[in-house]
This record gives structure tokens, C-alpha cells and sequence, in this order.
């Protein structure tokens, strides 16, 4: 018998549709390559930012991702993200809600104004997992059929796919070791950097209350790389984060006057360049950063023949 | 050197023990346990950036400095990275203590103008970063996407289910909603008028 094919609710947040969809349109390809099947998860809203509105209100952030919960639920698959912060708040939600009686209680009050009922019978994945746990690094390894050799790749894994690891319970959160192996599949080399760890800046509701502020964290991450021997792209599995270190730059020249040139990949993006889409297909040209600036990307470190 | 004169002891007559209760009620039962060992702040990458001190904030709340913890702008420069609570050998979870601390702030009506904007743009378009304008359907047509996605930007029904939730939950309320959109409103007001203004000049 043929072994079903796995299936992921898609859950897209704001950042990847509405200002990065070459991610969105990535994150099919590859899924596709690897077949797995991606579901729209129709009238999903927000997840909503969880360092916002969990620092906001508790229990309106729990019912809203609740809420988005149950469309899932209602057709019985996992769900699966991209990015860092709507997996923090469905995954976090999800555990919370399973796990505090009073919280499940006073969200379901709010979801019964709309027919709705947290029931607690999916989990919540993230791309992450889909690729490196459901597809697995050998069926990737074979898909990857123009590596990028000799392309020096820091990565920037960010906060909440990792922690806090006493729920996420995925990977050591000091050595972490599961996301460079994904994009090591990829072929291009590995760089570490000090900083490697720290968060983007973005999180927390900073780049909203200061994003001066918010810029320093991204600044002395770049700094890191630099000092670390320098970098040809930075790979990262979240949007907000991408937003934060591709336009970040931008905004770095504008209220520092530092420039920075790195290209900045979603890991989906770095998986369909591997598995030899052109960025043509997925619209890697069209990163805030570069239209904002009038370039490109810097295809000859990419190893990108145009 | 610094003398008491300069550095005005704690009052501790202006105690709100009340504060701890309500804080561990969301942020976690074991703050009690901090021994002030630093970890936290030694972890944490908005306290080497701002003058945001984790352990200070945790200790303020133990000795029950309510106001002077809520208050505090600082309080909105941890980004919730949640290394401190990695490493925390007491599990105090500093990073959900902040949370739960900003909760009350936002209650007591310590709430920034650009959370206020956004907050109202997920009541109002169920996306705090919504598709807003025609060039980001456009971005996702060149890309070879639909030009609006399944989630709740084409979907107004997903929206009111959201403003019901807020509605409820208390949330409108909390952040202001109405008076925010009257504002708003008034706002774009005086500035088409302005222009008009301008024009006949
Ligand atoms: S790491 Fe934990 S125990 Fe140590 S000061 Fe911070 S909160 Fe307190
Ligand atoms: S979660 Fe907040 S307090 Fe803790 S280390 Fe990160 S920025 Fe600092």
C-alpha cells in the first residue's frame, strides 16, 4: 500500500503573505518536492504576535490563537508555520490551554460568542519539524540537486522554535544542532558567529516601542558575523526575524549610518534554491530590502549564474 | 562615592503585596525562589543594549514596588527572547513574570501609542500586519501567488468573529478602541481639510 501522504494545515500569520510571499510561494515548492501536502487553513487570522499581545492580555491572546486553533481542529491535521512567532503563539497556546483549566475555561467563554470550542487535538509544528522530523534530511538530501558549494551561510535560528525548551523540548537551546543540520543539506557552509544566539530585536513588541533599540540587537548581530570572518548570506526560519535583519539594513544606514550587504534567505527559500528552482520562480528579488534599495541579491556570492 | 543622601532608601510603607499574587496568577508560581543569583540579566541581550535590568525588575516586584515596576519604560524593552528563562537555575521563568507584569501595566493604563496602533489594527483588520495596500497584492500576483491569501484578509467574516472575541474578552475596552478609531478618524479629518486649505492658497 502506498504510505499516505503526510498533511499540514498551513498556517501563514501577516509577515510571509502580506510583505514576504516569495517565502509563502518557496514553502509550496518545497513542500511539494518532498510531498507533503499543504492544507489552507481558511479565515485564519493573526496568531496573533505573541510578544504583543501575550505582554497586552493574557486571555484575548490565548482565545485569538485558539480561535485559530479550531480550524484545525475542526479538519484534523497538524498544523504547520514558518515563522518563529506564530509558532510561539499556536504551540505555546496549545500547551497552555491543555495544561491550565482556568485559561481553557475563560477562552472558551470567549470562543462560544462565535461557535467555537478549544478541544486540544492537534499539534502544532513548525517548518522545522515538517522538513527535518516528517520529510527527514535523506529524502532533502536527495532532492538537493544544485548545492550551493563554497557559499559561507551564518544562520540566525531566532527565539521560539527553541525556546522555552522546557516546553518546546525540541533541541539543546546552547548547542542547538537540528536547523544547521536542515540547512547544511543544502550544501553551502556552515559559519559560526558568537552572537548566533542572541534574538533579532524584532520580538517582544520592541521593534514597535523603539526600533532604534531594536536595530542595536540586529547591528551587533551583524557585527558578530563580521568579526567572525564575514558571511555570504544569513538563513533564518522566521519572517519577522527575515523582516528585521532584510530591511533592518535599510534602516540600519538610515539612523546609523552603517552599512551592511547581507542577503538574507527564509531556510524554504534556501531549500528551493537547492533543489534547483530558480529565484526567478519564487520571487527572491523581491525582499524589502532590495526594492527599497533598487539592487539585487548578490547573485555571484550566491552562486547564482544570472 | 555614593551617600543614602543621594540614593533614597526603598519605602517600604508603599508595598503591594497584592502585586506578587496577581503576578504569579500568569507569570508562574516560583518567583519567590529568585536568590538574585544574575543569571537572568547576565543572559539577557536587551540588558546589555538598554538599561532594561531583568533581576532588578524581579526583585522590585518582590519587595512590591508595583508602581514603580509598571511604570517603568524599560519594562517594554525585553523582547522576550527567553534565554534568562533557559537558564534560570531557580525556574522563576523571568520572561513570563515580564509578560505578566506588562499585563497588569497595560490594566493600570501604562500602554505605549504604537502597541495602542497596533493592538487596534488585529481588532480591526485581524492582522496586525495587514494587506493594506494594493502594491502588497501586487508583490504576491509577481510571485506567482493569488493576489489575496486565505486567511482573513479576503475573508471579512474572520474579522467580525475576531471583534467579537475582543469585544468579550474586555480587549476593545482595554486598549481603547473606540476612542482610538474617533481619534483616528479626526485625525484624517483635519488633515484632508488642511489640504483643501492648502489648495486654495
Ligand atoms: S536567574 Fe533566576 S534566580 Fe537568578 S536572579 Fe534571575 S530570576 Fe532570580
Ligand atoms: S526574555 Fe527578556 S528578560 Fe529574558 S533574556 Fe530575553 S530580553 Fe532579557
Amino acid at each position: 500500500m502506498a504510505k499516505k501522504r503526510p498533511a499540514f494545515y498551513h498556517f501563514l500569520g501577516c509577515v510571509t503573505p502580506h510583505r514576504y510571499p516569495s517565502v509563502e510561494r518557496a514553502t509550496n515548492l518545497v513542500f511539494e518536492d518532498l510531498d507533503m501536502d499543504l492544507l489552507d487553513m481558511v479565515g485564519a487570522t493573526c496568531c496573533p504576535a505573541p510578544g504583543v499581545f501575550g505582554s497586552f492580555d493574557r486571555v484575548t491572546w490565548a482565545s485569538i490563537a485558539a480561535r485559530n486553533l479550531t480550524i484545525a481542529e475542526q479538519g484534523g491535521h497538524p498544523i504547520t508555520t514558518g515563522c518563529n512567532g506564530c509558532f510561539a503563539s499556536l504551540f505555546d497556546s496549545n500547551y497552555e490551554l491543555k495544561h491550565d483549566e482556568e485559561l481553557r475555561k475563560a477562552v472558551n467563554e470567549n470562543l462560544a460568542e462565535i461557535g467555537r470550542e478549544f478541544k486540544g487535538s492537534i499539534e502544532v509544528t513548525h517548518y522545522v519539524d515538517a522538513l527535518f522530523d516528517t520529510a527527514g534530511l535523506s529524502k532533502i538530501r536527495k532532492h538537493v540537486t544544485h548545492p550551493l558549494k563554497g557559499v559561507r551561510m551564518a544562520l540566525h535560528p531566532g527565539c521560539h522554535w527553541l525556546r522555552p525548551s522546557a516546553i518546546k523540548k525540541k533541541d539543546n537551546s546552547e548547542r542547538p544542532h537540528i536547523f544547521r543540520e536542515l540547512c547544511e543539506t543544502s550544501g553551502a557552509t556552515y559559519v559560526p558567529y558568537k552572537d548566533e544566539l542572541i534574538c533579532c530585536g524584532a520580538g517582544g513588541a520592541v521593534r514597535t516601542a523603539d526600533l532604534e533599540v531594536s536595530l542595536r540587537f540586529t547591528k551587533q548581530k551583524f557585527e558578530s558575523i563580521i568579526a567572525a570572518g564575514g558571511a555570504d548570506m544569513i538563513v533564518t526560519p522566521c519572517p519577522f526575524c527575515l523582516l528585521q535583519l532584510d530591511l533592518g539594513q535599510v534602516e540600519i544606514s538610515k539612523l546609523f549610518g552603517v552599512d551592511f550587504n547581507f542577503d538574507i534567505l527564509h531556510v524554504s527559500e534556501l531549500l528551493a534554491l537547492a533543489f534547483g528552482h530558480s529565484p526567478n520562480e519564487f520571487g527572491l528579488a523581491t525582499h524589502l530590502q532590495y526594492l527599497q534599495r533598487k539592487s539585487q541579491p548578490n547573485w555571484g556570492r550566491l552562486g547564482i549564474e544570472t | 562615592m555614593t551617600t543614602t543622601e543621594e540614593k533614597p532608601a526603598i519605602d517600604i510603607d508603599d508595598v503591594d503585596l497584592e502585586f506578587i499574587e496577581i503576578i504569579k496568577k500568569t507569570g508562574g508560581p516560583n518567583i519567590h525562589n529568585c536568590y538574585q543569583c544574575g543569571t537572568c540579566s547576565g543572559s539577557c541581550p536587551a540588558g546589555a543594549l538598554t538599561n532594561f535590568l531583568v533581576r532588578n525588575t524581579i526583585r522590585k516586584a518582590l519587595l512590591g514596588l508595583k508602581e514603580e515596576v509598571i511604570s517603568s519604560p524599560d519594562l517594554w524593552y525585553c523582547t522576550t527572547c527567553y534565554a534568562c528563562t533557559d537558564r534560570c537555575p531557580q525556574d522563576v521563568k523571568p520572561t513570563d513574570v515580564i509578560k505578566a507584569i506588562r499585563n497588569i501595566a497595560v490594566a493600570e493604563g501604562y500602554m505605549l501609542g504604537s502597541h495602542q496602533k497596533v493592538a487596534a489594527k488585529v481588532v480591526e483588520a485581524a492582522h496586525a500586519v495587514p494587506l493594506d495596500k494594493e502594491s502588497w497584492q501586487n508583490l504576491r500576483v509577481k510571485v506567482g501567488l493569488e493576489p489575496v491569501p486565505p486567511n482573513a484578509s479576503g475573508n471579512p467574516w474572520a474579522v467580525d468573529e475576531i471583534r467579537k472575541i475582543t469585544k468579550k474578552s474586555g480587549f476593545e475596552k482595554l486598549i481603547g478602541y473606540r476612542e482610538f478609531v474617533k481619534a483616528q478618524k479626526e485625525k484624517a479629518k483635519k488633515k484632508a481639510e488642511e489640504k483643501k486649505a492648502q489648495k486654495k492658497e
